[in-house]
């Protein structure tokens, strides 16, 4: 059994903080994986257009990347290519004529037919590890810490790729596996402003202050997440966000790689708090889960 | 050779091409440009190196019965019967203007400059159409997620003939932004290459200033024997082959 | 036989139709609950509700669903789609609307309107999403 990694574009720039302590964490829990030595962008939203096969093309090309690799298993951090891999592969599995049309399109690429499983890491964390085993593993229990689970869309919806779609509660196993306290939120599954912070940005603004309100309202320390659009929507433009809309509070953003890598006593290096904002790294030293650095 | 003898014998060999839809008996071992200006076209711009260099010559053309598209520089590709071709010298392609000394080599100074970047849909009609077997898409790919030097190694044979941006769903010139990567791959993130500089700095303090001026002050004769009697690489050589005299290399 | 005078314009009825056909969904299979529209996170920017946004189309209008914009607000968070007690694919709908616009070679968002700001700090995947969805 072969695991192929498959990264997305964001996660080899700007969000390496949602990178490197995820392997190093599969690592150090000997979860075998091996990123594509080629691959491209996934298309980051699924297209919807019965008839618009091309922007099928990119999710599946690097799913063919990962049948050529001997994988039987891709697994996907950012949920965005999560969302748009799986079900790309779902309408290749379920569609023959469609999947005969791309086929035939690639006419480079070798026949593919949906032989690959798409997972998220959280379904890897819970499948392979197990939130018993990780809690062992767990030596620096995040003990007090509220945290808030944020799974936006892409992770939850819809529900034939759903990483738990009878209950999702995997964030708050993951959360409670770490030693920390899950929070009930209500905008847990909520959208946080999406691309739309982009074209329309006041739009985008709105959304992600009803998503801050809401962390604010559960008297969460920090929010995690998965996507580096949410983190875009609801960290980097925090700032904006709260300056906006009154009666605000900041509340720290976490990738729930940058936690686990924590949790698990990994190198702080390897967590990227750096790129993570400023009230990230306080709050983690505050609360002594880390040491202050000695710059 | 009498010319009467060359008639008869390119008139045995000809084969059919079609130039613009346009039908032409042309000898058959002919590149396409010289079968166009055998044909009577006259190139007074498409045409460049006539080495395969220059990227001024893209062509397309398709085969009979068949609905593919090939691709070849015309001053390379030999013609084959019943091929339909035009040349395609350029092609409008949106260039970022920047300044060179104070761009940053980030992934993000690709970002502002080209942002069609993103238009990308992994269709890889812009691999299949190139010329010069670059793997577009892969160099495509490699810039969406902001690494320069992948990019600048994958599309080091680009010849900027621009094919690649006419088949592009997205809309975008690729072999420019490959271009702008390559820049600041090479310019600002490689390293530096320090046996380059020592090599400047001999030439300069005149480490070969008496060998050059042996030369100069030589007869033509003179010249000439010693260039015969050079000492060169055998054909055949073996992987370790060193020159027995180093003139005046360290 | 003589034509029925109908009061929708061919021209609304044929997009009308094509929506069907990009979407798969019938629109005639809602029953104007509102679901959708209470859950959407979006529906304030629109000119009006998702709701009415499938009436108009289960009338044959496409025209008042274009001018509200509801296809280019629509971020596919797929919010209704799981509430929906009729199983309509909502964003299927809105896509299709989109594509509509997209396809006559209109774009949504201009790149170059784009702050130079943003380019540099947003997330590749922003601009992916954006372009996909809102350029032509």
């Amino acid at each position: 059994m072969t695991i192929g990694y498959y990264p997305g574009c964001t996660l080899k720039t700007k969000a390496a903080n949602l990178e490197v302590a995820a392997l190093a964490a599969l690592d150090h829990l000997g979860i075998e994986v091996a990123e594509l030595p080629r691959w491209n962008c996934c298309g980051a939203v699924f297209s919807l257009a019965t008839d618009d096969l091309i922007h099928q093309v990119a999710p599946v090309r690097n799913l063919i990347r990962a049948a050529e690799q001997g994988c039987d298993t891709v697994v996907t951090i950012c949920s965005q290519c999560y969302n748009t891999l799986a079900r790309a592969n779902r309408l290749v599995r379920e569609d023959a004529e469609k999947r005969d049309t791309l086929n035939r399109f690639m006419t480079e690429e070798p026949d593919y037919a949906g032989e690959v499983e798409v997972v998220h890491y959280l379904s890897l964390l819970r499948d392979r590890v197990g939130w018993e085993r990780l809690r062992a593993a767990v030596t620096n229990p995040l003990t007090g810490l509220r945290v808030a689970p944020f799974y936006g869309c892409t992770l939850v919806r819809p529900g034939d790729v759903a990483i738990d779609a009878v209950d999702p509660a995997i964030l708050e196993g993951f959360i409670a596996a770490l030693g920390a306290e899950p929070v009930s939120f209500t905008a847990a599954r909520e959208c946080c402003g999406s691309y739309q912070m982009i074209a329309h940005p006041e739009e985008g603004l709105r959304r992600a202050a009803k998503v801050i309100a809401a962390a604010n309202a559960s008297a969460a320390d920090a929010l995690i997440l998965s996507c580096p659009l949410c983190e875009y929507n609801l960290g980097t433009r925090q700032g904006d966000v709260v300056a906006a809309h009154d009666g605000l509070e900041h509340v720290p953003t976490f990738y729930f790689t940058q936690l686990l890598g924590v949790a698990l006593g990994l190198d702080p290096e390897l967590c990227r708090l750096d790129l993570s904002g400023p009230a990230a790294t306080t709050l983690l030293t505050e609360r002594k889960y880390i040491a202050a650095a000695t710059a | 050779m009498d010319t009467a003898a060359l008639t008869e014998k390119v008139a045995a060999k000809a084969v059919p091409i079609y130039i613009m839809g346009k039908r032409y008996e042309v000898p058959e071992a002919l590149t396409i440009m010289k079968a166009m200006e055998y044909a009577g076209y006259q190139y007074i711009r498409g045409c460049g190196c006539r080495g395969g260099v220059c990227g001024a010559c893209a062509t397309v053309y398709r085969k009979a019965g068949d609905y593919k598209i090939y691709t070849g520089l015309a001053c390379q590709t030999v013609v084959e019967p019943d091929m339909y071709l035009a040349q395609i010298p350029f092609y409008p392609a949106n260039r970022a203007t920047y300044d060179f000394e104070s761009a940053e080599p980030t992934p993000e100074t690709v970002f502002k400059l080209y942002p069609e970047l993103f238009r990308c849909v992994a269709c890889n009609a812009c691999t299949k159409v190139c010329p010069m077997d670059v793997e577009v898409l892969d160099y495509v790919s490699a810039l969406k997620r902001g690494d320069l030097k992948a990019a600048a190694e994958i599309s080091f044979d680009c010849i900027q003939c621009g094919l690649c941006a006419s088949r592009c769903m997205g809309e975008m010139a690729q072999y420019h932004i490959a271009q702008l990567a390559r820049r600041l791959a090479g310019g600002k993130l490689a390293a530096k290459a320090e046996h380059l500089g020592k090599m400047c700095a001999d030439i300069e303090g005149g480490a070969f200033a008496d060998l050059l001026g042996g030369l100069k002050s030589m007869s033509v004769d003179e010249l000439k024997k010693v260039y015969t009697e050079r000492e060169m690489e055998p054909h055949m050589g073996a992987d370790e082959w060193t020159p027995a005299s180093s003139h005046g290399l360290a | 036989m003589a034509s029925i005078p109908s009061p929708i314009h061919p021209e609304s009825l044929r997009a009308v139709n094509k929506i069907a056909e990009l979407s798969g969904q019938n629109v005639h299979e809602c029953m104007q609950c509102g679901t959708c529209s209470a859950v959407c996170p979006m529906v304030s920017s629109m000119g009006f509700t998702t709701r009415q946004g499938i009436h108009y189309l289960q009338f044959g209008q496409v025209e008042p669903v274009l001018q509200a914009r509801i296809g280019e607000f629509c971020a596919s968070c797929h919010t209704c789609v799981v509430r929906c007690p009729r199983g309509i694919d909502v964003p299927r709908v809105f896509e299709a609307v989109r594509q509509l616009v997209l396809r006559t070679n209109t774009d949504l968002v201009t790149l170059g309107d784009i702050p130079k700001d943003t380019l540099a700090e947003a997330p590749q995947i922003a601009f992916v999403s954006t372009f996909r969805k809102l350029t032509s």
